[in-house]
């Protein structure tokens, strides 16, 4: 199984497509570092938008690193299933259509062995893609723009969180966004199995994504409690509630602590389920294809 | 006889209503001097925040004032955001602009009577409509005062007096603002629904008051301050 591991990586990583993701999401951070850094008051004063009125808002200590970052993540987490599907829906389609899948599949090896080789494969590809994004979006956004307690803006509130409280807040969103872009390479994995050419699965995973993203952020009751709850783009948002603490009674946000773990715990619960359900119905299938090229 | 009775009415009230007013110009002059004792102050405190949208953990701050009305508010270590009228209108800049002063009655406040004297400024053009203060006349300090602006509606400041009350400063005030509602299209903050109920009420928040308390730490008084630290 670690051979196969192995040699599947070596194939990810030998591909020069691999690397337009590492290389794209460095250019997205850092024109979006950039932008912040010459017109981020723009944005901040847009954020916070007639509260400036009634509150003295300091715009320079907002503008820091840590929320930098988050607006990178906030801008980012939406676009990346799109690179993540670029070497999950190649990872069979792709041997499929160079013809080497048949040769593959004449080896001794298991069919579902192979299959999670290259899933594992994609989720190391994945989770390294997440590391990357970690190091430019926050150490990067830390050494331009410094530290400072982190201005979160929700819907219908904004929450303040201390300096001292934020990097497990980060941690714990990054190990969150892996599991939820894994779903991702989950279904792109399995849309792959179906197909002799790698644009088909990852041109329909795109359009899976999109589509659900709409429906997730539509405000519409019939939807909000039909399919929204059931729809993995709504749980792959979850990575934000690590930012958002408890209060106490008289309003007070509690440091330390998250205001609705169990939603998170659920949102984990309900994404695992996709992944193993993904997963399973692209080995039962490839385990009963025909593989004719 | 009853010409003489009116007459003796209108000469009684009016002496009344000037020696009450003179009164009220006599209470402002005494807490005018009171005030003019501090020339300036540093000071630690814990700021606490509770306005309905936004959730803020306490935090500890540095105060700067100086006469006449300059006061920053300082987070060291982070963020905290300030109310803008409320801190910039100070006790000594209220009592020493051009007013015309009126009694107001009296009334209790901390369960302490106190004299109500109700401000209004002589440029008609002016921000402030109108101050009303609260002072406890025995000890000579404002316990509340309310102001209001053409600009941000009726603001009001609660001074509580405790162990600093013999340098005339207060432990702890209590602020209390208007506040505007504040919201942000879903489609810029892609919030997570965790399905709660909070997220499915759109709550109207619409003339909702905010509220900041300031509780001192500790004070030194009349060191002479930097006007550099008030930018």
């Amino acid at each position: 199984m670690w051979q196969l591991l192995q040699i599947e990586l070596l194939k990810i990583f030998r591909k020069p497509r691999t690397y337009i993701s590492f290389g794209a999401i460095a250019a997205m951070v850092i024109i979006i570092q950039i932008a912040l850094k010459f017109d981020g008051q723009s944005y901040i004063e847009f954020i916070t938008g007639s509260l400036r009125d009634t509150l003295d808002v300091p715009v320079a200590n907002i503008l820091n690193g840590y929320f930098v970052c988050f607006v990178i993540l906030n801008l980012l987490l939406i676009h990346i299933p799109l690179l993540i599907a670029l070497v999950a829906g190649d990872s069979i389609a792709g041997e499929a259509n160079m013809g080497t899948l048949r040769l593959i599949a004449s080896k001794p090896i298991s069919r579902t062995g192979l299959m999670l080789a290259k899933f594992m494969a994609t989720v190391i590809y994945t989770a390294l893609l997440l590391i990357w994004l970690a190091f430019i979006s926050l150490l990067l956004s830390i050494l331009i723009f410094g530290t400072n307690d982190i201005l979160i803006a929700r819907n219908d509130a904004l929450e303040i969180i201390r300096s001292n409280d934020v990097l497990w807040r980060y941690l714990a969103a990054f190990c969150f966004a892996t599991l939820a872009l894994t779903t991702v390479a989950a279904l792109a994995f399995l849309l792959s199995v179906f197909a002799d050419n790698s644009i088909g699965p990852i041109v329909s995973t795109i359009s899976i994504v999109i589509v659900f993203t709409i429906l997730s952020e539509m405000q519409i009751p019939l939807y909000d409690r039909t399919i929204k709850p059931f729809l993995f783009t709504s749980h792959m948002l979850a990575w934000k509630g690590f930012f958002y603490s408890k209060v106490d009674t008289t309003g007070s946000s509690i440091p330390g602590t998250i205001e609705n773990i169990r939603a998170i715990g659920k949102s984990s619960l309900i994404l695992v389920l996709y992944i193993i359900g993904f997963v399973s119905a692209a080995v039962y299938s490839f385990n009963k294809k025909d593989i004719l090229s | 006889m009853n010409l003489k009775y009116w007459f003796s009415l209108f000469i009684c009230s009016f002496v009344f209503h000037a020696a009450r007013a003179q009164d009220a110009s006599t209470l402002m002059k005494g807490i005018r001097s009171s005030l003019e004792k501090i020339n300036d102050y540093e000071a630690d405190a814990k700021f606490k925040t509770e306005i309905s949208f936004l959730k803020v953990p306490d935090a500890v701050v540095k105060i700067y004032y100086k006469q006449p009305d300059k006061i920053k508010i300082r987070n060291q270590n982070g963020i905290s955001l300030v109310p803008k009228e409320t801190v910039s209108i100070s006790m000594y800049s209220l009592v020493n602009s051009h007013y015309t002063v009126l009694d107001g009655g009296t009334d209790l406040i901390q369960g302490i009577p106190v004299r109500i004297i109700k401000l209004l400024p002589a440029d008609e053009n002016a921000d402030l409509v109108l101050a009303t203060l609260y002072i406890d006349y025995k000890r000579m300090i404002v316990l509340k005062a309310k102001t209001t602006t053409r600009e941000n509606g009726t603001n009001e400041v609660e001074l509580f007096y405790g162990k600093f009350l013999p340098i005339g400063l207060p432990d702890r005030i209590v602020f209390s603002f208007s506040t505007q509602e504040f919201k942000l299209p879903k489609g810029v903050t892609f919030d997570y629904d965790d399905g709660s109920a909070k997220n499915n009420l759109t709550e109207p928040r619409k003339n909702q008051r905010g509220k900041i308390e300031i509780t001192y730490l500790d004070y030194t008084i009349n060191k002479g301050l930097s006007d550099s630290l008030f930018k």
